[in-house]
């Protein structure tokens, strides 16, 4: 029988011990703080910003990444969202009596790797064990802080008339992905979640001058969920063109099988950026390269967002209500 | 992105299409689409805003979840609470709330309980469910038309075939054809033209909407769900009815074929007879469902489980209009409750609940 977690690495003993030795001991870049109670870190001068997010997702392993790339991408890619560098991040792993080890070590193998990629260390952990049927195989929590280096607050307060609207990348592969692991759906090709760090991109914005008004990483929800967010915070109508929105022929052909809209579908490693009008080539030309595009404008005030079909007419963009759930025919 | 290029392509040809109907159009036309597919895709597009001034699409009552009556609902929320029981059944069925008081729950509310409600993308499954749990029940909810009936009728076939004695079916599947013979005998109607579900078509080829053209004498035109296919539909009907034709027309030849689906008809014939059934909003339509055979009647989860078999319970509610908005005859902002006591995360008619009903696609996308 293959090795599993048991009660009793949870429980504080020399079972504990020997995994956080034998398994947790390459996630710190120093070793020397699995000895404390506490991360005591040097943090460079300016504004800090913190963020948590919880991560629960079924299938654990999906096309493109697992349950440990999502807990470090989506924790650092909030951090980004207020164009903040992420720095440290904490890791809190529940996990269930007979979670295979096989598969833990697949876990920390993608949350070093996504560290890696995110420009992260791991600085403080936690692990629990909770009886068999009490969690779903494991639960990751991670907590992140990071250095505020965009020159201006970016947030809906900053949004004007008039803005721009831009989208990162090709949109909802990561949902597709899911549905397609979950439903047991073989789509060919196979589709890969784009679960990816977010901060290179705000980064290269930052440096190449561009003022980012507003940003947000489109999760659960996806882009009709952000807009109408921003739309509803800003009091500003947000106008934005179905054909430009760019969405890959599988993801669209899945999304008409399933009866889903793909603008309803999470993402793992795209944003939604608003920029004032004279930043939007700049801006475009550093988007273009990584399949982004121009997808809209702000217009007068108003909480709601308008969509305009490749045909000319026109219709609300509204969030997903309830679960996303395939329809019948 | 290959999606761009063909929605550029698209958008040329519905743009032509909408020109040329345009120009034949001399009088204010009323047309139905039958499926809430079609009607979905009509209103997520704003194909309606397109059309010529006077122009009315009305929308048809195919969504089956919408028809289901309220009382199967509560059936399968009965059948959900026993602790013996695993239902299953797609998507969309999940939500749609029983009638109240009683029932005025949803599947998934029943599943939030503690009841175990499973959904699934194929009727196969549960015969896989029911061979890893023989010491449970496996309970199929199987809804939907002539599209999805026929992997009921294998679902059927093959827990007989292996003699799965811990499988049943909750039947409520539905004719599409019966349903628009319902609509014109409905002394309220309007309807001049129908466009007709491209999908069932597909299936059960065009003898059986030969014969409605036949008796009832107005155009019908098979359609398909996306925007070109549904403008070419519009335009073949508009034609008919601008000449003064009445015949039936196939503006979805990549689809359907005049005979259909034959493997999946002769299937459905050997699992199935046509009965007359209740539908919500719509009542009792001859002909308008399928009940099993024998000796498929075996699998019947109402007699296995000693259900009252009464379609009679009542609407979900007074102020809901869902039966007129099935029938075609009012539009889902003429209700009262539509956008303010009913919504889709609080519906008060199933139309309101199914991606496919009116209701929902008028919340979603112009409210």
């Amino acid at each position: 029988m293959s090795e599993c977690i048991r009660l009793a690495h949870g429980g504080g003993g020399t079972l504990m011990q020997q995994l956080i030795d034998r398994e947790f001991r390459c996630l710190y870049a120093d070793p020397e703080q699995l000895l404390h109670d506490a991360a005591c870190l040097e943090l460079p001068h300016g504004r800090l910003a913190f963020s948590t997010d919880s991560y629960v997702v079924q299938p654990l392993e999906f096309a493109g990444g697992d349950i440990g790339t999502l807990a470090v991408c989506g924790t650092a890619n909030d951090l980004a969202m207020v164009g903040a560098r992420p720095l440290h991040l904490s890791l809190g792993l529940i996990l269930e009596e007979g979670l295979e080890l096989a598969l833990l070590r697949r876990i920390i193998g993608s949350l070093i790797a996504s560290a890696r990629a995110c420009g992260v260390t791991i600085v403080t952990g936690d692990t629990k064990v909770v009886e068999r049927g009490k969690g779903d195989r494991i639960f990751i929590n991670t907590s992140g802080i990071g250095l505020q280096e965009a020159p201006e607050p970016i947030g809906p307060a900053a949004i004007t008339a008039g803005d721009q609207l831009l989208v990162s990348g090709d949109l909802g592969r990561h949902g597709v992905a899911i549905l397609a692991a979950r439903h047991g759906l073989d789509l060919q090709p196979p589709l890969a979640s784009d679960c990816a760090p977010l901060w290179p991109l705000v980064q290269q914005l930052l440096a190449a001058g561009v003022r980012l008004h507003a940003l947000r990483d489109l999760t659960r929800g996806g882009l009709a969920s952000a807009l109408q967010e921003l739309s509803t915070a800003a009091n500003l109508e947000l106008v934005v063109e179905e054909s430009a929105i760019p969405v890959q022929a599988t993801v669209a052909r899945c999304c008409e099988l399933l009866g889903f809209d793909p603008l309803h579908l999470a993402n793992e490693g795209r944003c939604l950026l608003v920029v004032p009008e004279v930043a939007r080539a700049a801006a475009l030309a550093l988007l273009q390269p990584l399949g982004g595009a121009w997808i809209g404008a702000v217009g007068q005030p108003g909480r709601r967002v308008l969509l305009r079909t490749a045909f000319g007419s026109e219709r609300l963009l509204v969030p997903l209500s309830g679960e996303l759930l395939p329809r019948i025919c | 992105m290959v999606k761009r290029g063909q929605q550029a392509v698209t958008a040329a040809a519905v743009a032509e299409l909408t020109a040329d109907l345009a120009r034949i159009t001399t009088r204010p036309w009323t047309l139905m689409e039958v499926c809430g597919g079609q009607t979905h895709a009509i209103v997520r597009w704003g194909l309606d805003q397109l059309l010529p001034p006077g122009m009315r699409l009305l929308h048809g009552p195919g969504c089956p979840v919408c028809v289901t009556p309220a009382a199967t609902i509560d059936a399968a929320l009965q059948l959900a609470r026993r602790s013996e029981v695993i239902l299953c059944s797609y998507g969309d069925m999940l939500r749609v709330p029983g009638s109240t008081p009683a029932g005025g729950d949803d599947l998934l509310g029943v599943r939030a309980a503690g009841g175990d409600v499973r959904l699934l993308t194929s009727p196969l499954q549960a015969l896989e469910l029911a061979r890893c749990q023989p010491q449970r029940q496996v309970v199929f909810f199987a809804v939907g038309f002539e599209t999805t009936a026929p992997a009921t009728a294998l679902l059927a076939r093959q827990a007989l075939a292996l003699g799965l004695s811990n499988l049943s079916l909750l039947q409520a599947h539905v004719r599409v054809v019966p349903a628009m013979e319902a609509i014109l005998s409905d002394s309220e109607h309007q309807v001049q033209g129908f466009l007709a579900a491209g999908h069932v078509a597909a299936v059960m080829g065009m003898a059986e909407l030969q014969q409605l053209v036949d008796r009832r004498r107005l155009p019908v035109v098979v359609s398909g769900f996306e925007p070109l296919d549904l403008m070419r539909g519009l335009l073949a009907c508009v034609r008919q009815l601008e000449a003064g034709e009445a015949r039936l027309s196939n503006a979805y030849p990549a689809a359907v074929r005049s005979d259909g689906n034959r493997a999946a008809q002769d299937l459905l014939a050997a699992v199935f007879e046509p009965v007359d059934q209740p539908w919500r909003g719509l009542g009792l339509i001859a002909g308008g469902g399928l009940a099993l055979r024998p000796p498929y009647d075996r699998l019947d989860a109402r007699q296995r489980f000693d259900l009252d078999a009464s379609d009679a319970a009542p609407e979900a509610s007074e102020v809901c209009i869902a039966g007129a908005v099935l029938r075609g005859v009012a539009r889902p902002s003429d209700c009262p409750a539509f956008g303010s006591s009913c919504s889709p995360d609080h519906p008060l008619g199933a139309p309101m609940v199914s991606s496919e009903g009116a209701c929902a696609a008028y919340h979603r996308y112009r409210r």
